[in-house]
C-alpha cells in the first residue's frame, strides 16, 4: 500500500530530496560557489520532471487514502508549472549573478515552492491543501525578500507575508467551517455531502471564506492589493517568477476545490467568482493606465488576467475549465517573454523599470521591439495573436454558462486594457528620441523573448496540441 | 488550382516574412531592396488573382473556390469568394501595388513601412474571403495593428492621438461582435459561415433590464454587429475617428484606408447583418436609412468649411458611405447592387483623390487648402487628373460615381421616399465641396512664392493614376462588368432575406395566435 502511494507521488519526492541535496551540498562546499550551477540543474531536474509527469502519466491515481490525487488535471498543471519555474529560474541567473544577488537558497526555495505548488494541484483533502500552499508561500515569501540590503524588496517580502498569512487565517477558518458542517476534510467526502439537498448556510460562509483565501494568492479584485508592491519591490526575476508558476498552481488549486469539494452547489459559488472576476478585469484594466513602472503595470495587467481566467472558473463547466486552463497556459507563455523582456532593460549596468525609458527602443533594437510588440498585442489579446485565442475560450464558456453579461463586461475592460499595452508600443515606436539604454546581449533572454513571440504567432495554426490536453485534464476534474 | 485563395492572401505575407528575417540595414540599397520586394509581391498577388475572376461563375450564386481545413476549438479555416466579395478582393490586390508605388518617396524604416503594408494586404484579403465567423474576426482585427504603426510611426503632428483614437474607437466597436460571435457558435453550434447562412436565429422578443426588445436575440445580436461595422464604415455619427485618421495617415495609408478598409464595414452588412439577422436588420431599418441620410447631408455640410485637404476628402467619404448603407439596407435589387458599386467605385476615385493630395503634399509639405491656388499654370497634367476624380467624386454622369449614386438613390425611394429625397440633396452639397475645392487648388492666379518652381506629376505618379482612370471611365460606360457579376448573388440574398421576414411573420403571428 505504501510503496503504492509513495510511486503516485514520486515526482514531488524526488525534487523534495533534491532540493535538500542540494541544500547540504552547497552549505558544505562553500556556499554561493555553486548557486550559478544549481540554478541549471534545478531547472534542468523541474523541466525533465514537467517532460516526465507529460509524457508518462494517465488516468487517475489516488495515494494516501484520496489526500493526494493524481489525475489528468493535475498532470497538466503541474507540467506548466515545472516547465514554467524552469524557464524562469534560467532566465534570471545572469540578472542575479551580474548583481552579486545570486544566492544558493534561490533555486532551492524555488524547487521548494514548486514542491508546494505541485501539492496544491493534487490536493484531494483540505489539510493536503493547506500543506501544499504553505510550503509554497513561505518559500515565496523569502525569495520576495531575496535583497536583504534594499529597503523595497524586504518591504515586498513583509507585505506579502502579512498578507498572506491573513490570507492564509481566512482560508483555514473557512476550511474549519467547511470541516465542522461536512463532517470530513477529503473532497470526496465533501461533495457527498452538498450532493444531498440544499448547502447548509455554514457550509456556504466555510466556501466563501475559502475563495477569499484563494483570491489572495490569485491576486484577484478585492484582494489583490499586495500585488502591485511585491511586484516592484522583488528583484525582477523573482516578480517574474511570482507573475508565472504560483499562478497557474493557485489557479489550479482553486479550480481543484471548487470542483472536487463543491462541484455540486456550482449555483451558489459561481456568482461570487463571477464577481472577483469582474473587479479584476476591470480594476486591473483601469489601475494600470497611470503606471510608469513596467513591473507595477505588469501587476495590473496579471490581476486583470486572472479575471479573465476565473471568468472561465465562473462558469462552472467542464468548457470552463478547459478555457481557464487554456488561458493560463497562454498567459504564462506570454509572461515568460515578457519578463525576458524586462530583464533586458538596462542603463548603465543598473536595471530600468520606467516605461519611458523605451523611447524609441525599435530604431535601436528592431527585431526585440518586434518580438515585444507581439507579445503586448497578445497581451491586449488583439487577434491573430494566441492571448486572443485564450478570451475567446473563456468568453464561450462563460456566455454558455448564462454569464453572457460577464463576457460584455469583459471585452469592454479589454478595450480599456488594451490602451495600456498600446502605451508601450508607443513609446516603442512613436516616442521621442531619449537616451540609449544599454546594449544587452543575453543569448537565453533572446532565446525565451523570441520564443515566447514565436509561439505567440505561430501557435494559431494548432495551438501546439494544449487545447486537446486542456480538454482532456478538464473532463478528468469535472463530472 | 485548390487553393488559390490561400496562395493569393499569403503572398504579401510571405514577402513580409521575407523582409523581416532575411534583410538587414538600413542603407539606400537596402531600401530599394525593401521597395522593389514589395512592389513585386503585391504586383504578383494581383496577376494570381486575376485567375480568380477569369475562373470565377457569376451564374453560381454560392461560394466558390471553397477551401476548408480543421483549426482549434472546433473552428474551420475556411476560406471561399461568391458575387459579393470577388470584387472587394480584386480591388485590394488591385490598389495595393499602386499604394506601394505612391510610397516610393519615403525614406524612414522603409523596411518595416513595406511589412506593415504587405501584412495589411494579407489582412485586408483574409476578411473578404473568410468563411468562419472566427477566422474572419482574427482578419478584421489583426488589420487593426499594421494601420495602428502605420499612423503612428509614419503619420503627421498628432498622429498619436489619431492612431490611439482609431485603434480604441474600432476595437471598441469589435470586441462587442465578438461577444456575438460567441453567442451565434453556442447556438447554432457551427462558426461556419455558409451554414450560419441558412441558420435563423430566434427572433421571438424578450425583456432585457426591463426594456423590450423586439426581435428577440436577432436584435441584439445585429446591434453587437452593427456596432462593430458602423464604426468601421464609419457611419454618422461614430464617424468622427475618420477624419483624424486620415489627416495624420502618411498617404498611402489614407489609400488604403479609404479603398479598402472603409469597406469591410458594408461587406460586413452583406455578410452578416442583413442575412443572418433579417428580423433584427428590419427593426433597424428605418433608423439607419434616416442615419445614413443625416450622414449624406451633414458631413457634406462639414466637408465645404474644412480648410484641410485630407479632411474634406475623409468627410466627402463619410457622405458616399451613407449612400453606401442606405443602398444596403433598402433591401432590394438596385439598393444593394448600387451599393456594391459603390463601394467599388469609391475604392478607385477616392484613392485616386488621396493620391491626388499626395502629390501636391510631397512637394508643398501642407494640406492647407489655402497654401495653394493657381496651379494649372504649372501642372497641367495634375490639373487635369484631379479634375477627372472631382468629376467622379461628383457623380458626373460617365464616371463610376454616377452609377453608384443612382442605383442607391433608386433602390432608396422604393422603400422609403423621403430619405431618398434627402439624400438626394447631398449630390449637390457634394458638387459644392469638390467643386469649391477644386476652384481653390488649381485654378486663380498662382501668387504663392512658394509656388513658382512646383513640378508637373512625374513619370512614376502619371503611371499611378493611369489604371484608377481607366476603371473609373470603364465602371463608367460599362457598368455591367461588375454587375453580372454581383446581382446573382445579391439576388438570391435578397430572395433569402424577404423569405426569412416572411416566415418570422408567420411564426410571430401563430405565436400571437396560440397566445
Amino acid at each position: 500500500m505504501i510503496q503504492a502511494d509513495l510511486s503516485v507521488i514520486l515526482p514531488e519526492i524526488i525534487l523534495a530530496l533534491y532540493a535538500m541535496a542540494a541544500l547540504l551540498g552547497a552549505v558544505y562546499t562553500g556556499k554561493d560557489k555553486l548557486a550559478s550551477m544549481l540554478v541549471w540543474s534545478t531547472a534542468g531536474l523541474m523541466a525533465a520532471l514537467g517532460i516526465w509527469i507529460g509524457t508518462s502519466g494517465s488516468g487517475t491515481q489516488e495515494a494516501f487514502g484520496g489526500m493526494f490525487v493524481d489525475d489528468g488535471f493535475a498532470r497538466f498543471a503541474k507540467v506548466a508549472i515545472l516547465l514554467s519555474a524552469a524557464a524562469v529560474l534560467v532566465m534570471g541567473q545572469e540578472y542575479m549573478s551580474r548583481r552579486g544577488m545570486l544566492r544558493f537558497e534561490y533555486p532551492i526555495l524555488v524547487a521548494l515552492s514548486a514542491v508546494g505548488m505541485m501539492m496544491m494541484v493534487s490536493a484531494g483533502d483540505l489539510m493536503a491543501l493547506y500543506m501544499g500552499l504553505e510550503l509554497q508561500s513561505l518559500a515565496l515569501y523569502v525569495v520576495a525578500s531575496m535583497r536583504r540590503d534594499s529597503i523595497k524588496s524586504t518591504e515586498a517580502g513583509l507585505k506579502y507575508f502579512v498578507l498572506g498569512a491573513l490570507s492564509s487565517g481566512l482560508l483555514l477558518y473557512g476550511a474549519s467551517l467547511v470541516y465542522g458542517f461536512a463532517g470530513t476534510t477529503k473532497f470526496a467526502g465533501i461533495i457527498e455531502v452538498a450532493q444531498h439537498g440544499e448547502i447548509s448556510i455554514g457550509m456556504l460562509f466555510g466556501i466563501v471564506l475559502l475563495i477569499s483565501g484563494l483570491g489572495f494568492k490569485v491576486s484577484a479584485v478585492p484582494f489583490h492589493m499586495w500585488t502591485p508592491d511585491v511586484y516592484e519591490g522583488a528583484p525582477t526575476p523573482v516578480t517574474a517568477f511570482f507573475a508565472t508558476a504560483p499562478k497557474i498552481a493557485a489557479m489550479g488549486l482553486f479550480a481543484r476545490v471548487m470542483h472536487d469539494a463543491f462541484g455540486h452547489a456550482v449555483s451558489d459559488w459561481s456568482q461570487v467568482v463571477a464577481v472577483l472576476s469582474l473587479l479584476s478585469m476591470f480594476v486591473g484594466a483601469v489601475a494600470a493606465i497611470g503606471q510608469r513602472d513596467i513591473k507595477r503595470l505588469m501587476a495590473y495587467s496579471s490581476i486583470a488576467h486572472m479575471g479573465f481566467a476565473l471568468m472561465g472558473l465562473a462558469a462552472g463547466t467542464e468548457m470552463g475549465v478547459e478555457a481557464m486552463l487554456v488561458y493560463m497556459a497562454i498567459y504564462v507563455a506570454m509572461n515568460i517573454g515578457t519578463f525576458a523582456f524586462i530583464l533586458m532593460l538596462q542603463k548603465d549596468g543598473q536595471p530600468v523599470t520606467d516605461i519611458q525609458a523605451l523611447n524609441q527602443y525599435s530604431r535601436r533594437e528592431p527585431g526585440k521591439a518586434l518580438a515585444v510588440l507581439v507579445l503586448l498585442f497578445s497581451l491586449a489579446g488583439v487577434p491573430p495573436m494566441l492571448g486572443f485565442f485564450g478570451k475567446l475560450y473563456v468568453l464561450r464558456a462563460a456566455y454558455d454558462a448564462g454569464l453572457a453579461w460577464l463576457a460584455i463586461a469583459g471585452v469592454i475592460a479589454s478595450v480599456i486594457g488594451a490602451f495600456y499595452y498600446l502605451r508601450i508600443v508607443y513609446f516603442m515606436y512613436f516616442g521621442d528620441e531619449g537616451e540609449d539604454l544599454d546594449r544587452t546581449s543575453s543569448p537565453v533572454l533572446w532565446v525565451f523573448l523570441m520564443g515566447s513571440a514565436a509561439v505567440m504567432v505561430l501557435g494559431i495554426i494548432n495551438m501546439f496540441g494544449v487545447d486537446g490536453a486542456a480538454a482532456a485534464a478538464a473532463a478528468t476534474l469535472v463530472h | 488550382m485548390d487553393n488559390l485563395l490561400s496562395i493569393v492572401t499569403f503572398i504579401p505575407a510571405g514577402a513580409a516574412a521575407v523582409m523581416a528575417l532575411l534583410m538587414r540595414g538600413e542603407d539606400a540599397a537596402a531600401q530599394r531592396n525593401a521597395k522593389w520586394l514589395a512592389l513585386l509581391a503585391t504586383s504578383l498577388t494581383f496577376l494570381i488573382s486575376l485567375g480568380i475572376y477569369t475562373q470565377f461563375d457569376p451564374a453560381n450564386t454560392g461560394f466558390q473556390f471553397v477551401e476548408e481545413r480543421d483549426w482549434v476549438f472546433g473552428l474551420k479555416y475556411k476560406m471561399g469568394v461568391d458575387g459579393i466579395s470577388v470584387l472587394f478582393v480584386l480591388l485590394t490586390t488591385f490598389v495595393m501595388p499602386l499604394t506601394i508605388l505612391a510610397s516610393w518617396g519615403v525614406s524612414t524604416r522603409v523596411k518595416e513601412y513595406m511589412i506593415a503594408f504587405l501584412l495589411l494586404e494579407t489582412l485586408m484579403l483574409g476578411v473578404f474571403m473568410a468563411l468562419d465567423l472566427v477566422l474572419f474576426y482574427v482578419f478584421f482585427e489583426a488589420g487593426l495593428i499594421p494601420m495602428f504603426l502605420i499612423i503612428g510611426i509614419w503619420g503627421g503632428k498628432e498622429r498619436i492621438y489619431a492612431s490611439f483614437k482609431f485603434f480604441l474607437y474600432t476595437f471598441l466597436g469589435s470586441v462587442l461582435m465578438l461577444v456575438a460571435m460567441v453567442a451565434m457558435y453556442a447556438d447554432a453550434g457551427t462558426t461556419d459561415i455558409e451554414t450560419l447562412l441558412t441558420h435563423s436565429f430566434s427572433a421571438s422578443s424578450f425583456d432585457v433590464l426591463g426594456i423590450h426588445v423586439v426581435g428577440g436575440m436577432q436584435t441584439l445580436m445585429f446591434l453587437a454587429f452593427f456596432a462593430s461595422f458602423a464604426v468601421k464604415m464609419p457611419m454618422w455619427p461614430v464617424h468622427t475617428w475618420l477624419p483624424d485618421a486620415h489627416v495624420q495617415a502618411p498617404t498611402a495609408g489614407s489609400v488604403v484606408l479609404a479603398a479598402i478598409l472603409l469597406k469591410m464595414g458594408g461587406y460586413g452588412f452583406l455578410r452578416f447583418s442583413l442575412p443572418m439577422f433579417p428580423v433584427g436588420a428590419d427593426v433597424m431599418t428605418d433608423l439607419i436609412l434616416w442615419m445614413s441620410a443625416i450622414a449624406v447631408v451633414y458631413t457634406s455640410l462639414v466637408a465645404v468649411v474644412q480648410e484641410d485637404m485630407k479632411k474634406l476628402i475623409a468627410y466627402s467619404s463619410v457622405a458616399h458611405m451613407g449612400f453606401v448603407t442606405m443602398g444596403i439596407f433598402a433591401a432590394n435589387q438596385q439598393g444593394i447592387d448600387g451599393a456594391i458599386f459603390q463601394m467599388l467605385s469609391h475604392g478607385f476615385i477616392s484613392a485616386a483623390l488621396f493620391l491626388c493630395v499626395g502629390v501636391i503634399y510631397d512637394r508643398m509639405h501642407t494640406r492647407e487648402i489655402n497654401a495653394y491656388g493657381g496651379l494649372v499654370i504649372r501642372m497641367p497634367a495634375y490639373a487635369l487628373v484631379f479634375m477627372f476624380f472631382t468629376m467622379g467624386n461628383v457623380g458626373l454622369p460617365g464616371t463610376s460615381g454616377f452609377v453608384g449614386e443612382f442605383l442607391t438613390l433608386m433602390g432608396t425611394f422604393q422603400k422609403n421616399t423621403w430619405v431618398a429625397a434627402v439624400a438626394a440633396s447631398g449630390v449637390i452639397f457634394s458638387a459644392a465641396y469638390a467643386l469649391w475645392l477644386y476652384r481653390r487648388v488649381v485654378f486663380g492666379d498662382l501668387i504663392k512664392g512658394s509656388l513658382k518652381t512646383i513640378q508637373d506629376m512625374n513619370t512614376r505618379e502619371r503611371f499611378i493614376f493611369a489604371p484608377l482612370v481607366v476603371m473609373t471611365i470603364l465602371l463608367g460606360v460599362y457598368p455591367s462588368l461588375a454587375i453580372d457579376i454581383i446581382s446573382p448573388s445579391t439576388e438570391a440574398l435578397i430572395a433569402n432575406f424577404n423569405q426569412s421576414l416572411a416566415a418570422a411573420d408567420t411564426s410571430a403571428a401563430t405565436q400571437i395566435a396560440s397566445h
